[in-house]
């Protein structure tokens, strides 16, 4: 997004102001990590007066201020101001340049005492104006970057706070009904029935932690605070460790697991990602599938470009065209005849998806109902 | 005889509670997992009371069930109960007549749900 920053100059001099104004009409720079270019509008003051009572209508973003007015000297309108210097730029405030042809260090001092940010020496060439005025412009871009993202993560923190508060409430619920039953001992004698009750309460229990986990694993992702080591990564070998993490819970259905790879395949990636792409993948599969059923994971690279290419397929019970439209949005969880008795936080997919953004690739499925799932990450080469 | 209650929620474990509770108080308890289930349940049998979880699958399923419900018999009380009162800012008490009549509920409790207080509404809904 282009920026357009605004220049009040103030000088007593017309032919000054004139060519200053010439100098930076057309001016425009380009800042690492900003889109766009940085542009000036140029507004003038011809005396100090003029000058203060325009900063206090709208204060720019750059004062080019003349040392010597014939009222009142530079230095005098720095104080009237409250320049502040180098500090203003983290606050979004004015940054001041001092025009000056006493250009002695000891103008420069109280300059910068007063709250300057930098000065320009007169005689000074168009080419050194302009480069005084990038430096200062790119300081005041950076610091409203910076205080952009500042916000951002502070919407993000907010964000995942507010989420995290209303997904807990049910599960919250439910552990507290099962404890005031129990301390009432209104469920009965058998205690049979208090057994399901403890069983019940542990289980959502877990889930209240898996759901913390797969949330902060997102508001990480999102706020972009995920440190990320990029390693030249075995994919077979971090399949096999996730399938192996997976083989206990796969057992308690009799589902069996297989990985398909034709060679090994290394891919420079963030081995803890791929592990949580695989796993949540894996996972999935065995939770939504049938007794006695399989899961198969079948890893290739896409030879050409050297995308790597996980197929995660199950036997499950599938889900219809409606269903699987829904499927990668946060904390979607398909509800119905089938699904009633799976938990899950509903934010797997989702983290799998924003993963797969990172390395400018997609995950996608094709699905039958009753028959079966394949779930297919890219992920591109970098 | 035992008057028939029938619960819709879409938290299994809030609902079996709820089952629990209202039989050890000797009620019938009919449990209802969603709208559909609900729906089912109806054809079956018309309970004395009905009480619907007001966030059921979409964000305001316990209205249209409520709706439901007083389509085949004015006269059975349904009781909404909501864990989300502070958000959309629902008070039934504060609640105009006109604003109760379009509602269509008997009543409205928020969640968690103190089963002394729901017993006391219930009984009174039962005119017991």
């Amino acid at each position: 997004m282009a920026d357009t920053l605004r220049i009040l100059v103030v000088d007593d001099e017309l032919g000054m102001r004139l060519g200053i104004a010439r100098a930076l009409r057309d001016f425009a720079i380009s800042l690492p990590d900003v889109n766009g270019e940085v542009r000036f509008a140029i507004e003038q003051a011809d005396s100090a007066e003029t000058a203060l009572d325009m900063i206090a209508e709208a204060r720019p973003d750059i004062l080019l201020l003349d040392y010597k007015l014939p009222s009142m000297s530079g230095l005098e309108v720095l104080d009237h101001v409250g320049a502040g210097g180098a500090a203003n730029a983290a606050a979004g405030e004015m940054l001041t340049i001092m025009v000056t042809a006493y250009a002695s260090l000891e103008t420069a001092v109280s300059a910068v005492k007063r709250g300057a940010y930098d000065f320009l020496a007169k005689p000074f060439t168009p080419d050194e104006l302009r480069s005084t005025v990038r430096k200062a412009a790119g300081r005041l871009v950076l610091a409203k970057q910076a205080r952009k993202f500042a916000q951002e993560k502070r919407q993000v923190r907010f964000e995942f706070i507010s989420v995290l508060a209303h997904e807990l409430k049910a599960p919250l619920g439910a552990v507290e009904g099962y404890l005031n039953i129990v301390k009432d001992r209104s469920a009965g004698d058998d205690h049979a029935v208090y057994e399901r009750i403890i069983d019940r309460s542990l289980i959502r229990i877990s889930g209240m932690r898996k759901m913390i986990a797969d949330l902060l694993d997102l508001t990480r992702i999102e706020s972009g605070q995920k440190q990320r080591e990029l390693t030249s990564v075995d994919i077979i070998d971090a399949a096999q460790a996730v399938l192996s993490n997976n083989t206990a819970e796969a057992a308690m259905q009799n589902i069996t697991l297989a990985l398909e790879a034709t060679a090994p395949i290394s891919f420079n990636a963030d081995r803890s990602e791929i592990e949580i792409i695989l796993n949540n993948l894996v996972s999935n599969a065995i939770k939504y599938n049938r007794d006695g059923g399989r899961v198969d994971v079948r890893i290739r690279n896409d030879g050409q470009k050297g995308d790597l290419v996980i197929s995660v397929v199950d036997t499950g019970i599938g889900m219809s065209p409606q269903e699987t439209a829904r499927l990668f949005s946060d904390f979607v969880r398909i509800r119905n005849e089938k699904t009633k008795n799976i938990l899950g936080s509903g934010l797997g997919l989702s983290i799998v998806r924003k993963l797969a953004t990172l390395y400018g690739g997609d995950i996608s499925v094709s699905s039958q109902p009753d028959a079966g799932s394949t779930f297919t990450v890219v992920l591109k080469q970098s | 005889m035992a008057k028939t209650i029938l619960i819709v929620d879409d938290d299994p474990d809030y609902l079996a509670q709820m089952q629990m509770q209202l039989e050890a108080a000797g009620y019938r308890v009919v449990p209802a997992d969603g709208l559909a289930a609900a729906k089912k349940a109806l054809e079956n049998q018309k309970p004395d009371l009905a009480l619907v979880d007001l966030m059921l699958e979409e964000a305001d399923g316990g209205f249209a069930l409520c709706y439901h419900i007083k389509k085949i018999d004015q006269a059975i009380p349904v009781l909404l109960v909501t864990a989300v009162a502070s958000e959309t800012g629902l008070d039934f008490d504060a609640a105009t007549d006109e604003e109760r009549s379009w509602v269509k509920a008997d009543g409205l409790l928020a969640k968690p749900v103190r089963f002394e207080q729901l017993q006391r509404e219930i009984k009174r809904l039962l005119k017991e």
